[in-house]
Parts: C-alpha cells; structure tokens; sequence
C-alpha cells in the first residue's frame, strides 16, 4: 500500500509538538508549557493516513464494534452471500486470540487479514495500517473491520474508517445505549442483530432501545435485522448500497467523510498543535486551555 | 482497560515535548478529561506510574482536570448541562442537540525543569 499512500516518508519521522524556546519560568524555576493536544493524535494521525489510503482505491471502509458475540462474523458471512457477485468485499478482523473469524470469512471466498492483539481489547489505527499491509484492496469496494467484541475501548480509537456501526443483539437488553453511552453515541447506524429472538425475549423492546438512543441526542438510523430467515438483511444491505454511492460520488468531488461522532482529537486536528508560551502558568496556561478545549468544541464537520 | 495505551500515548508525546525544550525533568502533567471520551480517570491515574517508570516523567504529579458535559440544543439555542447517557436538553427537553463539551481527551498543559543553557 505504501506506493500509493506514501507512508514509507512519513512513518515516524512525524513529530507531536514543536517547542519555540520561549518558555515562562515559574517562581521555583519550572517551566510551564501549554499543549492542548489530543492524547490519541499519533493514531489519529495514523487513523487520516489509512483513511487517504482507502480514499485513493476507492473503497469504503467501516468500523463494526459490538459486545462478544452480538453477531459480527454472522451478519458479515451473511452479507458475503447476500452481495456475492456484485460488490468486491475485503475484511479485517480484530480478535484477542484465534484466526476463526478470519477463517469463517474465508470460506465465503472473500480475503480476510485477522489482526490478534493479544490483551489488548480495541483495535488501534496502527494495527489496521499493519494489516493493511497483508490486504490486497485492488477490486474492492467494501472494506469491513470486525473490531474486537468490547462495547468500551474500541470507541476511543479511529481507525480512518468512514463510518461506524455498532450492533445490539436481542439477549443483550435494550438499554445498552444507556449503559454504554460512549459507544452508542459513536454508531452512524446502529443493528438491532438477532431479531428472530424477539419473539421469545419480548422484555427486549426495540422501541426502547432507540429511545435511549436518541437520548444521547443521535440521529443514526437504528435497523432490525436477523442473519436467519429471508430479507431480514434488508435495511442493512440498502444502507450498505446508499453508503457506498454516497461515497463514491464524493470521492469523485475528491471528498472524503469521516464517522460523525469524532473523538476530540481528531476535531483539534486542524489547530496548529504548537507548544505556547505562557507567562504565569496558573492564570494563562489555564485561560487558554479553557479558550481552546471550547472553541475545539464548537467544529462538528 | 484501553487507559494503559492512553498513558502510553501521553508519555510518547511528554518525553517528545521534554525532548524538545531540553528538558530534565517533568514536574506536572495536566489532563482535561470529559466522561463522554471513554477514558476513566481513575484508572488512568493508577496507570501512570506503570507506563512512566523510567522516563523523564516518572516522578511527574499527573492532574486530570475533569471536563463537564455540556450539549446545545439545535431546536431553541440553550447551552446546558446533561448527563452523559441522557444528552437532552436541559431547557426543552429536545434530543436534537451537539455536545459542547464533555469529550475532550486533551493534554493541556506540562511543567518542565530546565537547566540553565
């Protein structure tokens, strides 16, 4: 990949913060030094680069997060088969240990790089970038990454994927997005997985669970699908269709997206992250940090 | 757990910005952390000695300065306080509102040693 992305140049020689020499000393002789830096902005900045690297093949790149055994690999072999013949599909999986996911999509004829992290319970945008490396995207238009099974860590980290959805299976209970705000918030679409067990778990409502979504003010479409039964995919192979030809016909405007929640850092990603000066520490420092983290808050692109 | 790879990317970003003033040591680290960016900050507390032993920054006071949950409400204007599993808001009770603050993951602020050059 690194031909046409470039990141041979770029790869660790990329450098955080810039001091300018002019620092304010305080009365015991320490230096106070403002930053305003998003603590992820290394895979931030790593997360952009894959995210120009799927931009220039022309794939769509999506983020699947969800608890253990919601349904991912299930509702990716099933999207296999339903779209076999008419989309080139590619897919990345993340699981602490094993190649079975990887494994199970394989025999559905589709590629499939499985990244282990080991005890490390999230994807992060440098083991994508790793495993993109063993992925070949010529023909493909769909890239699908299985994060790891964990509604918590996998929400903090951009991946450079261009959309998120999370999926909440019936037996979970429906007010995971309660419960789980940070992820929740996250999803540009959220699957309701599992449907066919609605009928014998009616304590799950699908109602409810959209409702506690929409409580945390999101306006991602929330789908109820099953993997068993026919054309119960239905709503989410329209929104894969609608996805992609949005997608492409921004990329031809040479645009690219990213998911619509996005973690602070990536909404300071355009500030000149600089080191400052500050005269007095306790006042300046402190003024500016409120200035910048608010007006950081005011960018929603 | 996802707070000992925050430590880990904070300390790259430390030892880089000590690096650079010639720094010898790191005295205090100043974090604004809101509860909507999935990062606890007790735990991210109790992380900081494992991840910063034997760096510049080991003997550093980490403060984590919390950040509140703050929404604008897109239907009538009002800037409120909400919870951040209930980001409604706190006027007119609409869901259709953007998080002001409350996400933010930052590093604000470092206080360095530096000889005199």
């Amino acid at each position: 990949m690194c031909e046409t992305c470039g990141c041979n140049i770029t790869q660790g020689n990329e450098h955080l913060v810039q001091g300018d020499g002019k620092l304010a000393r305080t009365g015991d002789g320490r230096a106070a030094v403002t930053v305003l830096k998003s603590l992820l902005s290394e895979n931030d900045h790593q997360a952009a680069h894959n995210r120009e690297h799927f931009d220039g093949q022309g794939v769509l790149a999506l983020n699947l997060m969800s608890s253990p055994g919601a349904g991912k690999t299930s509702l990716l072999e099933a999207t296999v088969e339903a779209l076999a013949g008419t989309l080139g599909i590619a897919v990345i999986e993340g699981d602490l240990e094993t190649e079975n996911d990887a494994q199970r999509i394989r025999a559905k004829g589709v590629p499939a790089v499985q990244i282990a992290t080991g005890s490390a319970c999230h994807l992060d945008a440098h083991m994508v970038h790793e495993a993109l490396h063993r992925l070949d995207l010529q023909g493909v238009d769909l890239l699908f990454i299985e994060n790891v099974g964990n509604l918590v860590c996998p929400a903090s980290f951009d991946l450079g994927q261009h959309r998120n959805v999370t999926l909440l299976s019936v037996p979970e209970g429906d007010d995971k997005p309660a419960k789980y705000p940070v992820m929740f918030r996250a999803a540009d679409l959220v699957l309701c997985t599992k449907s066919d067990l609605l009928p014998v778990l009616p304590e799950f409502q699908p109602q409810r669970a959209e409702r506690y979504l929409r409580e945390l003010a999101s306006v991602a479409p929330f789908e109820t699908v099953s993997t068993r039964g026919d054309g119960e995919l239905e709503p989410w192979l329209h929104w894969l269709q609608q996805e992609l030809a949005a997608h492409r016909a921004r990329l031809e405007l040479g645009r690219s997206i990213r998911p619509a929640i996005q973690p602070d850092g990536a909404r300071l990603h355009g500030e000149p992250g600089g080191a400052a000066a500050s005269g007095d520490h306790h006042h300046h420092g402190h003024a500016g940090m409120h200035a910048h983290a608010e007006g950081a808050g005011h960018h929603h692109d | 757990m996802h707070e000992l790879s925050i430590c880990q990317a904070l300390l790259d970003q430390v030892e880089q910005i000590a690096r650079d003033h010639g720094a010898t040591r790191v005295e205090r680290i100043l974090l604004r952390v809101g509860p909507l960016s999935g990062v606890e900050p007790a735990l991210l507390l109790n992380a900081y000695p494992l991840a910063a032993a034997g760096t510049v920054a080991e003997l550093a006071e980490l403060v984590i300065e919390p950040a509140p949950v703050r929404v604008r409400c897109d239907d009538c204007g009002a800037e409120t306080e909400a919870a951040p599993n209930r980001l409604l808001c706190g006027d007119c009770g609409g869901w259709k509102t953007r998080l002001i603050s409350g996400d933010e993951l930052l590093l604000a602020n470092l206080e360095l040693t530096i000889p005199d050059g």
